[in-house]
């Protein structure tokens, strides 16, 4: 089954790729490259190490805006679950954060903390930290009530009922969203340096776009589309890591 | 002759807003033995037998077990679940030993004590397989060895055979007569089948409904000794079921 599972994604690539180079040469427009150009550019700015510092500039917000999301949203999110309180009080914000244009509200952001780190981290924020909060409160809050009466039938403290029953049984629908808000983020990182300041990855794209260098701009969308699925299926392993049983079906009957 | 309570309700009642569940219920659970909480649907018997597991407070009235007071979950007692209420992350083993793990008990011992009780359910040989690979049987086989390995003198069951298929539920039925000779323990068992009722109790409490309070309490006696094979064609407990579902007719719409 594995092998069949890679054949399929290896032939759904190819279909993809094929598509895009077929599209590059007819064409559909002078500002769409064929494939194997932008795979050229992509190679040459790897080569020439302009891809490597792009991406030392890009990763920064990327990675502080995720990880704060992540651990804090996760935070939020099972605080917002348990309690109605926090849930009345946090809930509405993180939904206006998740409906709100953010590229609209992005000369706001610039204008209180400026075109620095902050302003970029903030945005990587506001992308992924609500879903994250979300997702994460509502599947502590549907936590099947007959597990927690299992475990506190059998003597559970209160604690023990948020670590080995509540979290476990949230723990898919906390990754869920956390791949939802990982993927938000990585849009957040591109847009705050489309946005806020040409730095990295996003500088890539505005310059190359600039000079009608469209193989290596479409090179540099890639590459960050590449580098999330890539932390994706990281993602996916550590579940696999931590909660075995996610993979293995649920008992609902 | 009746043994000595080891549980005891005094003038239980419960409302939930202006709906009275049970209303001034007192009833005495012998020592050692089995008393089915027998009623239609609606009749509070599981209301009834989660005041006496602490983990539903009753408005007034109070339960004792062993001369003790109940204010909340006790390791005196323990439950088995309609749905079972096991852990789909963790295996069979882990289900087990969830009791044991929460009293506190190391690993290694609390494992011994899982492998001893999940070859006394007769489920040997699934000590690491997850819920989902289990039938509906197997699954409250794991929800008993639980309930069993953390040696309570109080088993608590709530409807526990009533989500496993009609065979499994007869050979439930069966090992049930066995445990209740073997673990000298004292059984609560809440059921909807009368027939059921009658095979498995020593005593029986009839329930009626709206408010819930005791109609009759039947001991059957004369074919308990003429092994679990004859039971179901004695003439007493042909009797007792025809005997219930008179008293019984009138309330099932």
């Amino acid at each position: 089954m594995p092998n069949r599972s890679l054949f399929l994604k290896i032939l759904s690539a190819v279909i993809l790729f094929g598509a895009w180079e077929i599209a590059g040469r007819i064409p559909v427009s002078y500002a769409f490259p064929t494939f194997l150009e932008a795979m050229g550019a992509l190679f040459r700015m790897a080569g020439d190490g302009t891809l490597w510092t792009a991406y030392a500039e890009t990763l920064q917000p990327l990675v502080v805006g995720v990880a704060i999301s992540a651990v804090l949203g996760i935070a939020i999110g099972l605080w917002v679950g348990l309690s109605n309180v926090f849930d009345w009080l946090f809930s509405p914000i993180f939904i206006v954060m998740q409906a709100a244009p953010l590229a609209a509200l992005i000369p706001l952001l610039v204008l209180a903390y400026g075109i620095g780190l902050t302003s970029k981290v903030l945005v990587v924020c506001i992308m992924a930290m609500p879903v994250i909060v979300l997702n994460t409160s509502s599947a502590v809050r549907n936590t099947p009530e007959s597990m927690k009466e299992m475990g506190r039938a059998f003597l559970a403290s209160e604690l023990a009922i948020i670590l080995k029953i509540i979290i476990p049984a949230a723990s898919p629908v906390i990754f869920a969203g956390l791949r939802l808000g990982v993927s938000a983020g990585f849009i957040g990182a591109i847009l705050a340096e489309l946005k806020i300041t040409p730095t990295g990855v996003g500088d890539i794209i505005t310059y190359s776009r600039s000079i009608a260098d469209y193989p290596s701009m479409y090179a540099a969308i890639f590459s960050i589309i590449l580098l999330a699925v890539l932390f994706l299926n990281v993602l996916e392993k550590t579940e696999t890591v931590l909660f075995k049983g996610n993979q293995r079906g649920y008992v609902s009957d | 002759m009746v043994p000595e309570s080891a549980v005891s309700t005094r003038n239980i009642s419960k409302n939930y807003g202006d709906v009275e569940a049970l209303r001034n219920l007192s009833l005495e659970f012998p020592r050692g033995q089995l008393t089915s909480l027998l009623g239609p649907s609606g009749c509070g018997k599981t209301t009834l037998l989660k005041i006496i597991a602490g983990l539903l407070q009753p408005s007034s009235g109070e339960v004792e077990v062993n001369g003790h007071t109940v204010t909340g979950p006790g390791p005196d007692r323990a439950f088995v679940f309609q749905d079972f209420a096991l852990l789909p992350w963790a295996s069979v083993i882990r289900n087990v030993a969830f009791g044991l793990e929460m009293r506190g008990v190391a690993k290694s011992e609390r494992e011994a004590i899982a492998e001893r009780y999940i070859r006394e359910v007769g489920l040997a040989g699934f000590e690491h397989a997850y819920p989902h690979e289990l039938s509906g049987g197997m699954r409250q086989r794991v929800g008993l060895a639980r309930a069993l390995s953390v040696d309570a003198q109080v088993l608590l069951m709530d409807e526990p055979f009533s989500a496993v298929d009609e065979q499994t539920r007869r050979k439930f039925q069966e090992d049930l007569l066995g445990l209740v000779q073997n673990e000298k323990k004292t059984f609560i068992f809440v059921t909807h089948s009368i027939e059921e009722a009658v095979y498995v109790s020593d005593q029986i409490a009839i329930l009626l409904p709206r408010p819930s309070r005791v109609s009759e309490i039947i001991r059957p006696s004369g074919f308990r000794d003429k092994g679990a094979d004859n039971i179901r064609r004695d003439p007493e407990y042909l009797d007792i079921v025809d005997q219930i579902w008179a008293s019984l007719r009138s309330y099932v719409e």
